[in-house]
């Protein structure tokens, strides 16, 4: 049980001030999720062949300085980095699979959060006003960002049990609610080649959502399979590399409401998340329709599928 | 308290909590009680102006959070802004105006009184009410009236999928497309006495439209005893 | 192997009752629905037992020596928490599945000996609040006669989210038992079969439930403590979520709590037994380091001073009764015998509370019926019951050497059984073997 947040600029000249936004609309949610929080933001898109990784470690004398040393060597590139609290950015050149494998294989105590050109993953266990600090949120610069302050339910408080959970390469989903059928997906999705972390039910969302794009869907056609194959209550809020999606379960009894202008498009558990932002008096505020999948991509093109799809989102 | 009054007193939640508002509101019985409010700076706060038991009239400016209104007795509200789930959930009586869109279950298990919502509704709008009456310049969402068992929903525009779902004695006047109707959900026929009972309600509301505007659903009275013809739709 | 009937096999799977079932499935094309909770045979209190007092403790002397059985509930947050003299409180159930006078009584002998009573499914009558000192009022998904007046008449708040008999499930009462009055209070048509929600209409969740509570206090002006009862089922992770979500005292239900009428399947199948649901309920409390400040009442199946005992040992500040309080007004009575073989029962089987007719006159609205309990004889004979049990749990406190029956704790108990030992986090008696603790199988 949960609050999410997400928030698209379509606005360049907004991109100075996306953690200023977006920041407020996290802390909004602490109380629907007071046990942990984390972010993905969008930002210094790297080019073609270049990778952003974000790695977290709970041990506090962990050296990034000689994890990056050790990538140099293994990948014999340069290899930059920053620590950010308990996480590490790094970025290199290198393929992602080559990447993932060694991570998979190395046994080291540090968790990959998040791998694209794009994207950052940021979270942890404490108040979102703790993470946003933690994580210098309010100062980001980027293009969108997605968010989650997490009430556990069934599964422990942990980092690894927070949200976003990654995806894929530039990937990341937050949800509110509670699926009823994912310890059986669990099962079939190992079957088929994912590693979870976690008993979290979240976690089986996003890695179904990652398999099924990887065989080929969009993130629309995954989006739109997931009504079938996901079963609960949820709505789900997925961060990709140019845009977000959104998506309620047929019953939709989780709250989401979404707002757009002309310079923003941005989504929440609670209305009073997006009272904060600039135009939101006069923009167009609605509630997403229960089983239709709403995505906006770059430029701020937006479109709507599903069994009760509506207009798409006027520019 | 001693304030006159026909003065408006001025409640700024930037200054004073939800809970000193909501126990001024609770606090009107005593003699000499303001009975005009304004609410400044609402920011989407939950459980504003929540089981006032007492004849006012309270302005809220901004937009509210979840179960604004909630069990409200006598009082008049009027909202600027778009409300949370729940607004003037299990009203008793009174009035509730609500200027932009409410979220879900607006009206949820009223029984009294008048809600007038001026923008949408999204889903259960009206979900087992119980006698409250509820009027929607816009249109409402899905599984409106869900359970109704007693008293009228108005919709202006449309209502989405499984209007009156599982349906008891409520009343159902849309005016635009029902998108389909829930188990046990029919059209009924407009008869005059609905006709005047629905144009009382609609110039009640403040609203300009006819009421042979609209289409009348109500029960189909299948499911009041099992039957197990019926079993499907369950 | 032995059987009934010798030279003749009958199926342990396809018993006669099954057989029956079946084929009044195939002739009424509907479920069954009855009252009562769950009849099979469950691991439960009676698998435990206490280490009394001997060489290294000593136990208290009866009478002078005192054992406290005072309980406060709803210390967390509310301005007024319940005082209750006794540790065993009245379970909810409903005006309409039950009598007018079957309520009152309840409330007078509830009263009588300190203790609190609940409303039920359908709203509080006057003469109920009337009737009790301390009366709980439960919000349910129905919300049928929800009155913020009954609010601020009440002593305390009980948000449902289940009850053990079926936990998932809403409420139900059938059309013979909504007459005229019940029908108003609910703002039904009369006579129609009553069909349940089972989700709230406005909130679904512990992030909702948290907002839902915060507006009851902001209604009755933080004075009141809000219980959230919730039915067996993965009550480790409910009574944490109930404690996020801000509750005062969690109420928990195992499957052996009783209902006026459910389907037979939904009561025998579904939810876990009090046992080891309240179990993972002190677990949760104590990890969140709420034990004793949320506090905890369980109930489903508790039928002496000895359950009561065994519930506060393991954790539990106290228990409610909901079967066994109808059972000591008089619901199936041996001296009614005659009448329960004309409806097809017999005393001590008589669980068709659904249907309105019961002889005793309390799971009925007719009102010849009805009229057979007087409430006062009634309120009588619950004090006396409560004072019983009270009086059991206070001897049994004594003997392991305890002042308070909150001093009674897991250490007192040893188990008979293994399931019981791994239920309830009690070794197995004469050994130090918890089944699944420690990694020792």
């Amino acid at each position: 049980m949960c609050g999410i947040v997400g928030l698209y600029l379509k606005n360049p000249a907004l991109n100075d001030r996306l953690g200023a936004l977006f920041a407020p609309m996290l802390l909004e949610m602490t109380q629907r999720g007071p046990d942990s929080s984390g972010f993905a933001l969008y930002r210094d898109q790297q080019p073609q062949g270049r990778l952003k990784l974000v790695l977290q470690c709970a041990e506090p004398d962990f050296s990034w300085p000689e994890l990056a040393a050790e990538l140099t060597r293994v990948f014999a590139v340069d290899v930059d980095f920053s620590a950010v609290h308990t996480h590490c950015l790094f970025s290199l050149t290198a393929d992602e699979t080559a990447v993932r494998q060694y991570f998979a294989r190395a046994g080291l105590p540090c968790a990959v959060v998040s791998i694209g050109r794009h994207i950052e993953i940021y979270k942890e266990v404490g108040l979102p006003e703790q993470v946003a600090s933690f994580f210098r949120l309010r100062e980001a610069r980027g293009s969108h960002a997605v968010g989650h302050t997490r009430m556990a339910t069934e599964s422990a408080v942990t980092t690894a049990g927070s949200h976003p959970f990654s995806t894929g390469s530039d990937l990341c989903l937050v949800h509110n609610g509670s699926l009823s059928n994912h310890n059986r997906l669990r099962r079939k999705l190992e079957k088929a080649g994912a590693v979870f972390r976690t008993d979290n039910d979240s976690e089986v969302a996003a890695q179904y959502l990652d398999i099924q794009m990887r065989q080929g869907a969009s993130l629309e056609q995954a989006l739109y399979s997931a009504l079938d194959d996901l079963d609960g209550f949820f709505t789900f809020t997925v961060g990709t590399s140019d845009g977000f999606a959104v998506l309620r379960d047929p019953i939709a009894c989780k709250p989401a409401v979404m707002a757009e202008t002309a310079d923003w498009v941005a989504m929440a558990s609670e209305y009073r998340a997006l009272a904060g932002l600039p135009g939101v008096e006069t923009a167009r505020v609605w509630e997403p329709e229960p089983a239709t999948v709403y995505v906006w991509e770059q430029g701020g093109r937006a479109r709507t599928a599903g069994k009760n799809a509506q207009e798409a989102a006027p520019r | 308290m001693n304030a006159v009054a026909s003065e408006t007193r001025i409640m700024d939640l930037r200054q004073i909590s939800v809970r000193e508002l909501n126990q001024a509101l609770h606090d009107l019985r005593e003699e000499g009680a303001p009975t005009r409010w304004q609410v400044r700076n609402a920011a989407g706060e939950h459980a504003l102006a929540v089981g006032i038991n007492a004849p006012c009239t309270v302005e809220i400016n901004g937009h509210v959070g979840y179960y604004c209104a909630g069990m409200n007795k006598y009082a008049e509200l009027t909202i600027h802004g778009n409300a949370g789930t729940g607004l003037a959930e299990n009203m008793m009586s009174g009035r509730v105006t609500l200027k932009g869109n409410a979220s879900q279950s607006a009206g949820a298990t009223g029984r009294g009184g008048l809600l007038v919502i001026e923008g949408d509704a999204a889903a259960r709008c009206g979900i087992s009410m119980k006698g409250i009456d509820i009027v929607v310049r816009g249109s409402v969402g899905h599984l409106s009236a869900f359970m109704a068992q007693r008293g009228r929903l108005v919709v202006c525009g449309d209502a989405g999928p499984a209007l009156g779902d599982s349906l008891y004695e409520a009343q159902l006047f849309v005016r635009g497309q029902a998108a389909d109707l829930g188990a046990d959900c029919i059209e009924k026929e407009m008869r005059t006495e609905h006709l005047e009972a629905l144009g009382a309600l609609l110039d009640q509301a403040g609203i300009n439209l006819p009421a042979r505007a609209f289409r009348r659903y109500g029960s189909a009275r299948t499911l009041y005893h099992f039957n197990i013809d019926h079993a499907d739709t369950y | 192997m032995s059987s009934q009937y010798p030279g003749m096999i009958e199926s342990a799977l396809f018993s006669r009752d099954v057989i029956a079932e079946i084929q009044r499935a195939a002739t009424e094309g509907i479920y069954d629905i009855r009252g009562w909770g769950a009849k099979r045979p469950l691991p439960h209190f009676d698998d435990l037992v206490f280490l009394g007092a001997s060489m290294s403790r000593y136990p208290l002397e009866g009478y002078r020596e005192r054992c406290d059985t005072r309980v406060t509930l709803g210390t967390r947050y509310a301005k007024k928490p319940l005082e209750l003299k006794i540790p065993i409180t009245i379970a909810g159930m409903s005006f309409g599945a039950l009598s007018a006078q079957a309520k009152e009584a309840l409330g007078r002998g509830a009263s009588a000996v300190g203790t609190s009573t609940t409303t039920g499914d359908g709203g509080m009558t006057p003469e109920e609040r009337a009737a009790s000192s301390l009366l709980v009022y439960q919000v349910l998904p129905s919300r049928y006669g929800m009155d913020p007046d009954d609010l601020r008449r009440a002593d305390a708040i009980e948000v449902v989210l289940g009850q053990g008999a079926k936990p998932g499930g809403g409420g139900m009462l059938l059309g013979q038992k909504i007459n005229a009055r019940v029908a108003g209070m609910r703002d039904l048509p009369p006579n129609i079969d009553q069909r349940s929600a089972c989700r709230h209409p406005d909130w679904t969740g512990p992030d909702d439930l948290e907002i839902k509570i915060r507006e009851l206090r902001e209604i009755t002006d933080w004075e009141k403590p809000v219980y959230v009862k919730i039915g067996a089922s993965r009550s480790y992770y409910d009574t944490a979520l109930a404690v996020k979500a801000g509750a005062d005292v969690i109420v928990l239900d195992g499957m052996q709590g009783g209902t006026a009428a459910t389907q037979n399947v939904f009561i025998e199948h579904v939810g876990i037994p009090t046992l080891p649901a309240l179990r993972q309920a002190v677990e949760a409390l104590t990890e969140l380091d709420m034990h004793r400040k949320v506090q905890l009442i369980v109930s489903g199946g508790i039928r002496t001073g000895a359950d009561v005992a065994k519930a506060l040992a393991m954790g539990a500040d106290a228990v409610s009764i909901g079967v066994a309080a109808l059972i000591a007004l008089g619901d199936n009575s041996p001296a009614l015998d005659e009448e329960y073989r004309k409806l097809g029962s017999r005393a001590g089987c008589y669980d068709d509370w659904q249907a309105g007719r019961d002889p005793a006159g309390i799971t009925t609205q007719d009102e010849t019926l009805a009229s057979r309990l007087d409430p006062e004889l009634g309120g009588r004979r619950l004090a006396n019951y409560l004072r019983t049990l009270n009086m059991e749990t206070q001897i049994i406190a004594r003997a392991c050497g305890k002042s308070h029956v909150h001093n009674l704790e897991p250490e007192d108990l040893a188990a008979l059984t293994i399931e019981a030992a791994a239920m309830a986090g009690v070794p197995l008696a004469g050994t130090q073997w918890i089944p699944g603790r420690d990694g020792r199988f």
